[in-house]
């Protein structure tokens, strides 16, 4: 589904280029749930925008559904760590905005509109905001945003979804429980996932593959495959060889964080 | 017995109360200092002159206010197109913005005689110094509005295969409303300020005029009520655009209100 091959790039910072990617591979496949995970400016957030076309590389071919990217992909949904919903919309109006942009469903919004809604409701069933469709985005908690936010990168039924650091601001129960919502919606819809994250236990829970990028500039060092069993459950994080696979990636990452900790600082500033 | 009264309802009377009192201090200085009605008439003396000279009052506030509006619509409409304009390219901003500037630094006064010059005296150049006094504040705030999408907003939209007309449309403009609802209430009240500068120079009517021909003849308690008057459509404009921008945009508020909780 995504293939990296090589990539590279640098954009002109304050004191010159400087180089975000230095060639990276990376292959995800249909439906796989792919997780990238490294030390903080590792270029991870860059990655992203690579797969979704909103940058070229400056060196390297990046491919999306077997053709060669382009221009902006047009068939990925994404949510950040902010929920960026519209203060102007209610949840509803929030969640039926691609279905306002993205074609098939630009075309037919005014005569299906119903419909439309029909599936809003049901997705926020799915992700526990049944009821809150009326409501604003700021009459919900981060948490129900957040939710929202899964919704308005699922409703159009992306081939790929593209997350950035999706949890990363919510509370540690509220995160393993959307955890769970992404895992069951995944399991029912098969899309392709690039989670990009810095919780390796939300790594090992969520992917199928776990991507380690190394510091800036940043590049595929390893890639380990998540092989429990599925449908996983929260208890899997308890058990042994969970935590020793999350310790492992730990070390891996502690360790490229060592090898080059003046650059990853710098990143980090 | 004014502890009684609760708070809120304090709240509502404040502006009057501030009002009350500030006339009667300053009636009370001009009759202890016995002020001069040529140098500082005092309030009774101006509400005199507002019941004596109703009339006259009346039409040339009406002159007044309605030029000011023609103005300040020809400003909302044109600031907010060129305010579309400039926030949709960097470009374009970066082209126009100096130009902008070095236009809203003209004093305004310096350009009212070339206006006579061209549509000679009466209201078109009130109307024009008017518009040209606020429009600036408006563009400046569309724009502002329209280049602070968040990227990841904008990322959002942009992966879904969004055109650049689609985030304007579905994102910028609607968030650029706050900015633009909000500069309407600086731009009414320097829309008074071009068309009574303008009237004062060179008219025929208007409060602007009034107040100059007032002057001229040394009837200082009809200056001051003309000025009472611009004081009073002033508010009243103001009043009427803050209260279109809380019904239009009253979303700004409540999220702002409900960021802090």
């Amino acid at each position: 589904m995504i293939s990296l091959e090589n990539v590279s790039l640098a954009y002109k910072g304050r004191t010159g280029p400087v180089l975000a990617l230095d060639g990276t591979s990376l292959n995800v496949g249909r439906g796989e749930f792919a997780a990238v995970v490294g030390p903080s400016g590792c270029g991870k957030s860059t990655l992203m925008k690579l797969v979704t076309g909103l940058v070229m590389p400056t060196t390297g071919s990046v491919s999306v559904a077997d053709a060669p990217v382009r221009g902006p992909v047009k068939l990925a949904g994404m949510a950040f760590q902010n929920a960026n919903l519209l203060p102007w919309r209610t949840v509803t109006e929030n969640i039926l905005l691609p279905l306002e942009i993205v074609e098939p469903y630009r075309s037919r919004f005014r005569a299906s509109k119903g419909d439309y809604i029909a599936r809003v409701e049901e997705l926020l069933a799915t992700v526990g905001l049944a009821g809150f469709g009326d409501r604003f985005p700021w009459e919900l908690s981060g948490g129900m945003q957040q939710r929202a936010s899964l919704c308005r990168s699922l409703i159009h039924e992306p081939a790929l979804l593209m997350l950035d650091e999706p949890f990363a601001a919510l509370d540690a129960f509220t995160r393993e429980e959307l955890w769970c919502v992404l895992r069951d919606v995944w399991q029912r819809l098969k899309f392709t996932v690039v989670l990009v994250t810095h919780d390796l236990r939300e790594a090992a829970f969520l992917a199928d593959t776990v991507h380690v990028m190394s510091a800036r500039p940043g590049r595929v060092i390893e890639s380990r495959d998540v092989s429990f069993p599925r449908p996983r459950d929260l208890d899997v994080c308890y058990e042994k060889s969970f935590t020793d696979l999350v310790h492992q990636l730990r070390n891996k990452i502690a360790e490229v964080r060592k090898a080059e900790p003046r650059k990853a600082e710098a990143a980090k500033a | 017995m004014s502890a009684k009264i609760e708070a809120p309802k304090l709240e509502v009377l404040a502006p009057w109360l501030f009002t009350i009192g500030l006339f009667v201090m300053w009636e009370f200085i001009c009759r202890v200092f016995n002020v001069s009605s040529i140098i500082l008439p005092a309030p009774s003396e101006i509400f005199a002159a507002l019941v004596k000279f109703w009339w006259p009052m009346l039409k040339n506030s009406f002159v007044t206010l309605w030029t000011t509006l023609a103005g300040f619509l020809l400003a909302v409409a044109f600031g907010l197109f060129l305010g579309l304009v400039v926030g949709w390219s960097r470009t374009i901003y970066r082209g126009l913005y100096p130009v902008l500037i070095g236009f809203n630094s003209i004093p305004k006064v310096a350009v009212v005689p070339i206006l006579v010059l061209w549509f000679g005296i009466g209201e078109v150049p009130a109307i024009l110094t008017a518009f040209l006094i606020s429009f600036f504040p408006i563009v400046v705030n569309v724009a502002t509005g329209l280049a602070t999408i968040e990227p990841e907003l904008e990322d959002v939209l942009r992966a879904l295969g969004a055109s650049k007309l689609d985030v304007m449309r579905k994102v910028g403009i609607p968030r650029a409303m706050p900015y633009f609802f909000g500069s309407l209430k600086v731009a009414i009240t320097l829309a008074f300020v071009g068309t009574v500068v303008s009237e004062t120079i060179a008219s025929n009517a208007g409060l602007g005029f009034l107040m100059s021909q007032a002057g001229t003849n040394f009837q200082m308690p009809l200056v001051f009520a003309g000025l009472i008057a611009l004081a009073v459509e002033g508010i009243g404009m103001y009043a009427v655009t803050a209260w279109l921008e809380q019904r239009m945009t009253g979303w700004a508020f409540r999220a702002q209100g409900s960021a802090g909780a």
